[in-house]
């Protein structure tokens, strides 16, 4: 293991930065995307009920290496270039923001209605009283699910190997097909995933002791 | 405080128990192969499955064909006998040398080039085909040789664990090399525009060319890739058994006849001179 890391040092720092940089990219449009889905489920308009509907239950129920092969192999073809990173990090903002959104439809519904009725009563548009009123709420009682997907987020980022997105895994796969030292290879890459990880789970811990 | 104690605490403990796993590594089977595969009377191969000409699916009977495979059916036969039987496992460019190691293959017939670095993890038998690297490119395209993509911003498309990733970035060191999972994707990903050439092995981009009418392979050779039986090191009963299976076929022309039924209609490339 530390042969691995003494020798390969710049290429694991490499796929550290992406790892980190598409999982924060990742995680950042797929926590706006998924709440407008999540409003967009529960708000009186039938049309925007049904386009929430469709979005999510397609890429909620398709694996992620589909979504991400359509981006980098499909797209390209008749669309845009896109490269492997870029092509990975859709598909990751994609995937993560499907499931983001029934989670925080589960948080909004689970507030009490009275508190929309109360807010609405008191002269407030909808889209205040969601901001103002139900959301805060409802991001309290859902952090832990959301911890849950901000990790997957992470070690699902591993699909950018198969794209050659330079992330940790395709680091991995790279050092392992030059050293031929496969055992340790993955074992250094697991932990750096660790490093990443870990503080997410810990701070999602302390966030849930704090707020709720 | 106290919680911080409990964090260090975990960490190292699970650091402790990666290195005791890393440990355990060391896993090469002790027994000699030759014995092994007589008493079964089976030798188990590792052949690529994605690769036309060497060794491909066919999805219509679940078989896998191709020269490599052609190559160990009969090198099986040369040393085992008329009733001797061989078994094929799918590997990749990436994945061969692990399952070798484990055990879960005796040998790997797989487009794979003998190389110095290699021969320090495992026993090669000697060559049995000789293939060059070359380029395959979309017709139409600019490029002709291997100094055409020696320009910043040119984007090479290769294969994990591939000898030749290492060659092009030695030829063209100023080009940006992607490396993919395998040659399927690698063809897609050059159909999808991702970079601008494949390259890898003349007989594997031969095999691609045949099957996609729109590209074409530039440039001729421009290394020598002398392909190898690899066994795990310390098989050296076994190697000798491979290395004279290949001699007596070289020399009473079964070599030749799988050449030509491989070779013989692939355009663009004289078969003869691969004939020994």
């Amino acid at each position: 293991m530390i042969t691995i890391l003494s020798d390969h040092w710049q290429e694991l720092l490499t796929g550290l930065g992406w790892t980190l940089l598409s999982s924060i990219l990742a995680l950042i449009f797929s926590l706006i995307i998924g709440s407008l889905f999540a409003i967009m489920e529960v708000t009186e308009s039938k049309v925007a009920r049904t386009i929430a509907r469709i979005y999510i239950e397609i890429f909620r129920n398709i694996p992620l290496l589909v979504i991400t092969s359509f981006f980098y192999l499909v797209i390209p073809m008749y669309v845009v270039k896109v490269n492997g990173f870029t092509a990975g990090t859709i598909g990751l903002t994609i995937y993560t923001s499907a499931f983001i959104a029934e989670t925080v439809r589960s948080g909004i519904q689970s507030v009490d209605p009275g508190q929309m009725e109360g807010a609405r009563a008191n002269g407030l548009t909808f889209w205040q009283a969601m901001s103002n009123v139900i959301l805060p709420q409802a991001f309290r009682l859902v952090i832990p699910p959301l911890g849950n997907q901000f990790v997957n987020l992470v070690k699902n980022s591993s699909v950018l190997a198969f794209v050659a997105g330079f992330d940790l895994m395709y680091q991995a796969n790279n050092i392992a097909s030059i050293t031929f030292d496969t055992i340790n290879s993955y074992m250094v890459v697991g932990v750096l995933y660790l490093i990443i990880t870990m503080p997410i789970s810990y701070y999602m811990r302390y966030l849930e002791k704090r707020l709720a | 405080m106290k919680k911080q104690f409990r964090l260090a605490t975990l960490l190292v403990a699970l650091g402790a128990l990666m290195l005791t796993l890393s440990g355990c590594g060391k896993s090469l089977s002790q027994q000699d192969v030759l014995q092994n595969d007589r008493k079964a009377n089976t030798i188990t191969w590792g052949v690529k499955a994605d690769t036309k000409l060497f060794g491909l699916m066919d999805v219509r009977d679940n078989q896998i064909k191709g020269f490599d495979v052609d190559m160990a059916k009969h090198i099986t036969r040369h040393i085992l006998g008329k009733k001797g039987k061989a078994k094929f496992i799918q590997v990749t460019s990436q994945s061969r040398i692990p399952l070798l190691k484990n055990g879960n293959i005796d040998a790997i017939i797989a487009t794979m080039t003998i190389t110095p670095q290699r021969e320090k993890v495992v026993g090669f038998s000697n060559s049995y085909f000789d293939a060059g690297q070359s380029l395959l490119v979309p017709n139409g395209s600019k490029i002709k040789n291997v100094s055409d993509l020696n320009k910043s911003g040119t984007t090479v498309l290769g294969v994990v664990g591939a000898n030749s990733v290492q060659n092009i970035k030695k030829f063209a060191p100023k080009a940006r090399v992607l490396e993919l999972q395998d040659y399927a994707q690698a063809l897609t990903s050059l159909k999808a525009g991702q970079g601008v050439a494949l390259t890898t092995d003349n007989g594997i981009l031969y095999g691609m060319a045949v099957q996609n009418p729109g590209f074409k392979v530039v440039g001729g050779t421009f290394t020598r890739e002398p392909y190898g039986v690899a066994v795990n090191k310390g098989q050296k009963p076994f190697t000798n058994e491979v290395n004279k299976a290949i001699k007596e076929m070289e020399a009473d022309g079964e070599y030749n006849q799988l050449i030509k039924k491989w070779f013989g209609n692939v355009p663009g490339f004289n078969y003869k001179e691969l004939e020994r």
